[in-house]
């Protein structure tokens, strides 16, 4: 359920990018006692507000969908998706139903996949397969942005000891490759789609760290920072109303390309065999299971492969187009 | 400036050990604290159910693996073993990790080492290229194919390298380690990813000192714009390559494990995946603190020949 929570934050294209710049900060009207945001201010300056907002966002989201590879890409993902909350939208037959005549059959019109070694509709396979392994990569992001944040804000926000301490653990991270510690990880706690997500996630979390220390100390010597603890704000409230909402731009675009690894990196855990127990199967586990027929019938290892790379390619595009435009 | 040198080296050496102490200190935490019972585990992987035993006899197998006395005297004995280059045995076979390892390590290290190799080649081959072309159409690809080559999961690479020159053009074997000809499609594999990766990097530095006064000197001697880019261009363009080199090292030998699974081959990397499916905690953290070692070498190669590449370090009034 936490997912569903995950999703718009990783995956909105057009929220972050307007409070992202620097020069127009969002918590910017220091000298208000009120509480900046919907809650604060009067009714009138309050909707002015949100109409500046609503057409600063339309003029970054409109150039946006005039780039073709941005919204293919972006409508691809919005179709994978939608297979992950609801598959049986996209793919009415039954994951499960053996059909032992039609075993290993080619892709054809209504199969667009073709059948794996049991008969088994390939495409709704993967399509139902989306659930588990698109809820890993939410699941491992997740992980990542919040111990990434809050190591990251601890380290560059308060600086000193804890700073020095932090960034050695993130050091340390980095010298086992992520691949490794995650095996460990699994060793540690178990096979399934759950531990592989916190596998994942684990690993991440040193790149998340290294960002958000990164913009918050970028932050944190801006001007208008200086003005509010000048004017008389607490650290916590400067933390929460100047300093996060300026700093997690980069930390967005960062997220939504880790969505991208993410599925790799889960994909190739279940790939090893570490993923969710049969029948359930994991885009990874569709790749292996179909590797034994590769000589008699490659696409039931193939094509799954191709779905998957299709959502890193646009995750990525999205991700980079995202990044150019907030610049 | 020969004053600071040896300071600079005797630094980066206690660096490399801290970090090496350091990850074994996390592999073991990860391994012997987190939820997971290594006995139940371990007596799992021999095929004895913890129930079914006495406390007695719980207690003898506890002391049989090491297990009895408190996670820190655990884990002292367990990194004072490993200095003496004692990891254990297995919780599976029985046998010494050592020997394990040592068995599989030189078809690991020859694997991950072409693979090394093809990725800087490959890289620098694609980075050059797309700086030096400039018919756009063949620009802008080569300009994106880094991007693709890093979203595309290596295993599956691999499947289809297998589909494509094994099984359907017959040139090469699909799997095993018999011969050198076996190691052609799994090194290409391995290597896919850091190329891009090294390519990204050098295009973007090919890029930066395009516009340098060297090049334009370069030219205004005689140089061609081929020559010029990779006598006077590649070696400044390459600088920021060169710190990035022992993470994608490290990358590439944990990528082993996957690529030696595709290809069904005998080594570190496959041992990883098999001890992780039988949870044979002994094993997997010798392999962790193994790669980590690799990668600290590697690092402290890097950084101690870093000075030698680029003389601005040397000059550097803070060696740090």
């Amino acid at each position: 359920m936490t997912l569903e929570l995950d999703r718009p934050a990783a995956l909105a294209p057009g929220r972050p990018i307007p409070s992202g710049s620097a020069l127009a900060p969002r918590g910017r009207r220091l000298s208000r006692g009120g509480v900046s945001g919907s809650a604060g201010g009067d009714d009138t300056a309050g909707s002015a507000h949100s109409a500046g907002r609503l057409r600063r966002s339309l003029a970054v989201t409109l150039p946006l969908l005039r780039r073709p590879g941005f919204v293919i890409a972006g409508g691809y993902l919005l179709g994978v998706g939608v297979a992950a909350v609801a598959p049986s939208l996209i793919a009415p037959l039954d994951p499960t139903a053996t059909v032992p005549e039609a075993k290993l059959s080619p892709p054809a019109i209504g199969s667009w996949f073709g059948t794996d070694e049991l008969g088994r509709d390939l495409f709704s396979r993967v399509i139902h397969g989306s659930t588990l392994s698109i809820e890993a990569a939410l699941l491992a992001v997740g992980i990542a942005i919040v111990a990434g944040l809050v190591f990251g804000v601890l380290s560059g926000f308060i600086g000193g000891i804890v700073d020095a301490v932090v960034m050695r653990i993130v050091d340390v991270m980095l010298a086992i490759p992520a691949l490794l510690l995650a095996l460990a990880i699994i060793t540690a706690i178990g096979f399934g789609t759950l531990p592989v997500a916190v596998a994942v996630g684990i690993g991440i979390v040193p790149g998340f760290a290294r960002t958000t220390r990164a913009e918050v100390l970028r932050v944190k010597s801006l001007p208008y920072i200086e003005a509010a603890r000048v004017g008389g704000a607490s650290w916590l409230r400067i933390l929460f109303t100047h300093v996060l909402p300026n700093s997690w731009g980069p930390v967005a675009v960062l997220a939504v390309l880790d969505v991208g690894a993410a599925i790799i990196a889960a994909a190739s855990l279940s790939f090893l065999g570490f993923g969710a127990a049969p029948p359930a199967a994991e885009w990874g586990t569709l790749i292996a299971d179909g590797r034994n027929f590769l000589i008699t019938a490659p696409w039931v290892s193939l094509i799954p492969g191709l779905f998957v790379v299709l959502v890193v390619l646009s995750l990525n595009h999205v991700a980079r187009t995202l990044d150019e435009v907030r610049r | 400036m020969s004053r600071g040198l040896p300071r600079y080296i005797a630094g980066r050496l206690g660096q490399a050990v801290l970090v090496l102490w350091a990850a074994y200190s996390v592999a073991f935490a990860v391994l012997y604290l987190l939820p997971g019972d290594p006995l139940a585990i371990s007596l799992a992987a021999s095929g004895v159910q913890a129930d079914s035993l006495s406390p007695a006899q719980l207690a003898t197998a506890r002391h049989n693996l090491g297990l009895d006395g408190s996670p820190f005297q655990q884990y002292l004995t367990t990194g004072w073993k490993f200095l003496h280059g004692d990891f254990g045995s297995s919780l599976a076979s029985g046998q010494p990790v050592a020997g394990l390892l040592a068995e599989r390590l030189p078809h690991t290290l020859a694997l991950a080492g072409i693979a090394v190799v093809l990725s800087l080649v490959g890289g620098g081959l694609i980075a050059y290229l797309a700086a030096y072309i400039q018919w756009a159409p063949a620009r802008a690809l080569l300009r994106r194919l880094p991007s693709l080559g890093y979203s595309v999961p290596s295993f599956w690479i691999g499947l289809l390298l297998i589909q494509l020159f094994a099984f359907t053009l017959g040139w090469l074997p699909a799997t095993g380690n018999t011969g050198p000809h076996n190691l052609i499609l799994p090194a290409i594999t391995l290597s896919v990813a850091s190329s891009a990766v090294y390519a990204q990097v050098l295009i973007r530095g090919f890029d930066d000192v395009r516009d340098e006064p060297y090049i334009a000197t370069a030219r205004a001697k005689g140089l061609s714009r081929g020559q010029a880019q990779l006598r006077h261009g590649l070696r400044n363009a390459s600088l920021p390559l060169i710190t990035l080199i022992p993470l994608q090292i490290g990358n590439t030998v944990s990528a082993s494990v996957l690529v030696e699974t595709v290809f069904a081959r005998f080594g570190v990397g496959r041992l990883a995946q098999d001890s992780v499916l039988r949870q044979d905690i002994p094993v997997v953290l010798a392999i962790v603190v193994l790669s980590a070692a690799a990668f600290v070498v590697v690092n402290l190669v890097v950084d101690l020949i870093y000075p030698a590449l680029d003389p601005r370090i040397r000059l550097a009034p803070r060696l740090t």
